[in-house]
């Protein structure tokens, strides 16, 4: 047996205090292309970062091409041979495409002028080799995404990369720029160079992988040859599930089932934004939980910012409460009657130097005037009430956001869109990184508002919460909705089958690639 | 952050006042005379008015330095009015016109900056270096560079001129600074400029229109330099294009910066850049008073600023 290019072994990495990585370990072979996939948190980018030296490891052994291996900067990672090619190309735009390749290490003459001659030639026949063809002498900014990640890869394989290590290279590019980046990938591994291949498209996986990487947690829950392991397999182990035990449990605090469902209240048609979401269907009902799942980079979050207009989608209709919308912004989404929690607490939810009080009724202040005034007693009377109702613990209503739980400032944000008696609740992973108590207590707080008769869309990466919490749930996959269920008689299985696109046809077979042994 | 760090934050510029008055009142002669506060005060008249309009700019999280300049336009203006250059008017209208136009004018600069800002998401630095560098021109264009000598005591009034026995500017500053703090802390518009400072993306999934916030924050700023260009005037008796408000955009940030309001936005107070502009006078009109070189008391104003920056680090850690 070959000795691998790279072996990490029982790598460990916390961020203050909270473990990122916990004996995570992965090999690759010489000319080999593995898969490494996993949830978000999983710890891949955390992962990858020790390798190229961005972040320095706690402990665990790196060992590269035979010797011990630690990486002071991506650089020094560079220099012996790791590439990494990011998502967001790190490439100076207005620079030409020769210039970038050779950022740095320019081939020079005598009294240190640049030998351009040398750089152009070069530059070109080094692409033409992936069959690029460019003018290497125009800004790189002038060609799309794909040639610029393919002038990053060329710029790799310049510097004698052995590995080279690709961030989701695919999530910004059309299907023909995919199928050009994947030849090149393939093209890599002709050449003897090895590649960690990140991504969460199952196809491209099937399509150019030899092995895979399944991380959970901050561990390696598994490594196989591509062609051993279904979509299916795939997805479950990602989201550590049995297959044979993905039934209800009943672990989650969703009591019941729906009380009466009403009318429709939003539907949301041919839902588009760039290359993220191509085609996604939605529609809630008053009363109802909808569930939307989808894994990472499915665009369950576009299309919630969309329906929701925080981003713009460029195609698509949009009914609410029986007008056709084209809201501009939030504020008239807001207006409408639609609330909105983010996924991301921190950077979209709260305000951390602001109160309790001012949190809660941001959205409804402007209604809480006398004459222009803040009407301060106005404002109490509301926070005091929902801090009762709701549970949410703290010092007062002037106490600081920041120094509460996550599950209270979750609670709080919550109540921010409850004061304003909202139709639609969209609420974005609402019970994640939450202690397991406020977990309990905001599922079922979701169940009493569909009781009274809001709509609510919940997204999670939860399945259990899905199946257990949703009257209906929407699958997505890759910008398209491929599934609606209802609740009755739901499985996780379901679910997983969908977002894995594992169905009878199985298409890497046609795709040329080996079948399952 | 440790508790002394956070006290010092919060009422360190109130102490350091107070230590500065029991220090001169020691040490300096002749200081608890009405003379001596009134010097002082006039001093700070101006760095306040302009400092009110900056704070609530960098409560956005954003920053102006185009006030010197707007100043600058504003004290050129003005004595084409009453002096019946552009064309004859009664005095008093005369006066009433050049009061409220060349503010009007100023503020109408600040929505420059503001369009500039939010219509091209251009940072507020660059932004509104456009006008630091092109209103001084325009300030200068508009009077062919010339210096404009008036004597007009009815127009110069608002500088000099004393009600109960304080100096009717500093009555001005005043009345800014209990409006802004006022607006700041009572309404909700105070509150969404704190929430556009604080986390602008939240803010916006929130309703605040955070847009319309930012307009609003940097016409008030060109506003306020408007005030302070007219009472610069007023106290000299002349305009000159070239000398009004220089250098009052880094006076300003420096008032508001050691006054306590954070300048990644989100957290402002009015009354401490007025504590912070009162400080750093004072500690000038200190080491002037015992025989210190300016050029020394400069530097000491920079070693404020440092300390303040260093005290809102803290917070961080």
């Amino acid at each position: 047996m070959t000795t691998p290019l790279l072996s990490m072994q029982a790598i460990s990495k916390s961020f203050g205090g909270i473990p990122a990585l916990s004996e995570a370990s992965l090999e690759v072979m010489p000319a080999e292309i593995m898969a490494l996939v996993g949830q978000n948190g999983a710890g891949k980018s955390t992962m990858i970062k020790i390798l190229n030296g961005a972040h320095a490891l706690d402990s665990g052994t790196i060992q590269f091409d035979g010797a011990p291996w630690t990486a002071g900067s991506p650089q020094q990672a560079q220099r012996a041979g790791i590439s990494t090619i990011f998502q967001e190309i790190n490439l100076i735009g207005y620079r030409s495409v020769a210039e970038n390749i050779f950022l740095g290490r320019e081939p020079r003459r005598a009294f240190g002028l640049l030998d351009w001659k040398k750089i152009n030639e070069e530059a070109a026949s080094l692409l033409a080799r992936f069959d690029v063809k460019v003018d290497v002498r125009a800004p790189l900014e002038l060609y799309s995404t794909a040639i610029q990640q393919m002038v990053a890869i060329a710029r790799a394989v310049s510097f004698a990369a052995r590995l080279v290590i690709m961030d989701e290279p695919t999530s910004s590019l059309d299907e023909a720029e995919v199928t050009v980046l994947l030849r090149t990938v393939t093209q890599l591994k002709a050449e003897g160079v090895s590649v960690l291949f990140v991504s969460h498209k199952f196809d491209e996986l099937y399509k150019v992988c030899d092995r895979v990487t399944i991380m959970r947690d901050g561990k390696t829950v598994a490594v196989t040859p591509m062609a051993d392991i279904s979509k299916l397999e795939l997805v479950a182990s990602m989201l550590g599930r049995e297959l044979d035990e993905v039934q209800k449990k009943g672990a989650t605090a969703f009591k019941g089932s729906a009380g009466k469902i009403g009318g429709e209240l939003l539907s949301a048609k041919g839902v588009a934004i760039g290359h993220l979401v191509r085609d996604a269907d939605v529609d809630v009902r008053s009363g109802e939980i909808v569930g939307l799942a989808g894994l990472l980079g499915s665009g369950r979050t576009e299309t919630a910012r969309a329906i929701f207009a925080a981003d713009q989608r460029s195609a698509g209709d949009i009914t609410f409460d029986g007008v056709t919308t084209n809201f501009k912004g939030p504020r008239e989404a807001i207006a409408a009657g639609m609330g909105y929690c983010s996924e991301d607490r921190k950077s979209q939810g709260i305000i951390p130097g602001m109160t309790v009080a001012e949190n809660l009724t941001l959205a409804l202040m402007p209604a809480l005037t006398r004459s222009g005034l803040l009407d301060e007693a106005k404002q109490r009377e509301v926070v005091e009430r929902f801090i009762k109702e709701i549970g949410i613990k703290c010092a007062g209503p002037n106490q600081k956001i920041r120094e509460l739980s996550g599950g209270n400032q979750q609670k709080v944000l919550l109540a921010r869109w409850l004061c304003m008696n909202p139709k639609l609740l969209i609420l974005d992973e609402p019970t994640r990184g939450i202690d397991v108590g406020a977990k309990a207590e905001i599922q079922a707080l979701i169940r009493r508002l569909a009781t009274d008769g809001l709509g609510v869309l919940m997204i999670s990466s939860e399945l259990e919460e899905i199946v257990e919490g949703a009257d209906r749930v929407f699958v997505l996959r890759e910008g398209r909705t491929v599934g609606e269920f209802n609740h009755e008689n739901l499985t996780e299985g379901d679910i997983m089958r969908a977002m894995a696109h594992d169905d009878a046809e199985d298409k890497r077979h046609a795709d040329g690639a080996p079948a399952r042994a | 952050m440790p508790d002394r760090a956070l006290f010092f934050q919060r009422y360190g510029v109130g102490l350091a006042l107070v230590l500065l008055i029991l220090f001169n009142l020691a040490v300096t002669p002749n200081f608890a005379t009405s003379q001596t506060l009134a010097v002082n005060l006039t001093q700070v008249c101006t760095i306040v008015i302009v400092g009110v309009g900056m704070t609530l700019v960098i409560a956005t999280g954003g920053i102006d330095l185009s006030v010197g300049s707007l100043m600058a336009i504003a004290g050129a203006m003005s004595p084409m009015f009453f002096t019946g250059q552009l064309f004859p008017v009664p005095l008093y209208v005369g006066i009433a016109l050049g009061i409220v136009f060349p503010i009007i004018i100023a503020g109408v600069f600040g929505l420059f900056n503001g369009w500039l800002i939010t219509k091209f998401s251009i940072q507020p630095i660059i932004a509104t270096l456009v006008l630091f560098i092109a209103g001084r021109g325009i300030a200068q264009v508009s009077t062919n560079g010339d210096l404009q000598v008036f004597k007009v005591p009815e127009f110069q009034a608002i500088a000099i001129g004393r009600v109960l026995g304080v100096p009717f500017q500093v009555w001005i500053m005043l009345v800014i600074v209990a409006v802004a703090a006022f607006i700041l802390h009572r309404t909700v518009f105070g509150k969404q400029v704190l929430a556009v400072g604080g986390n602008e993306a939240a803010a916006r999934l929130a309703g605040v229109p955070a847009t319309r916030v930012k307009y609003l924050v940097y016409l008030i700023c060109g506003l306020c330099s408007g005030v302070a260009g007219l009472i610069v005037i007023a106290m000299n008796s002349a305009a000159d294009a070239n000398l009004i408000g220089l250098g009052m955009e880094l006076d300003a940030i420096a008032a508001v910066v050691v006054g306590g309001t954070l300048l990644s936005g989100g957290r402002a107070t009015i009354v401490g850049t007025l504590l912070g502009a009162l400080v750093i006078q004072l500690v000038r009109y200190t080491l002037l008073a015992n025989g210190v070189p300016d050029p020394a008391a400069l530097v000491v104003k920079a070693g404020l600023i440092v300390l303040a920056v260093w005290l809102q680090r803290q917070e961080h850690n």
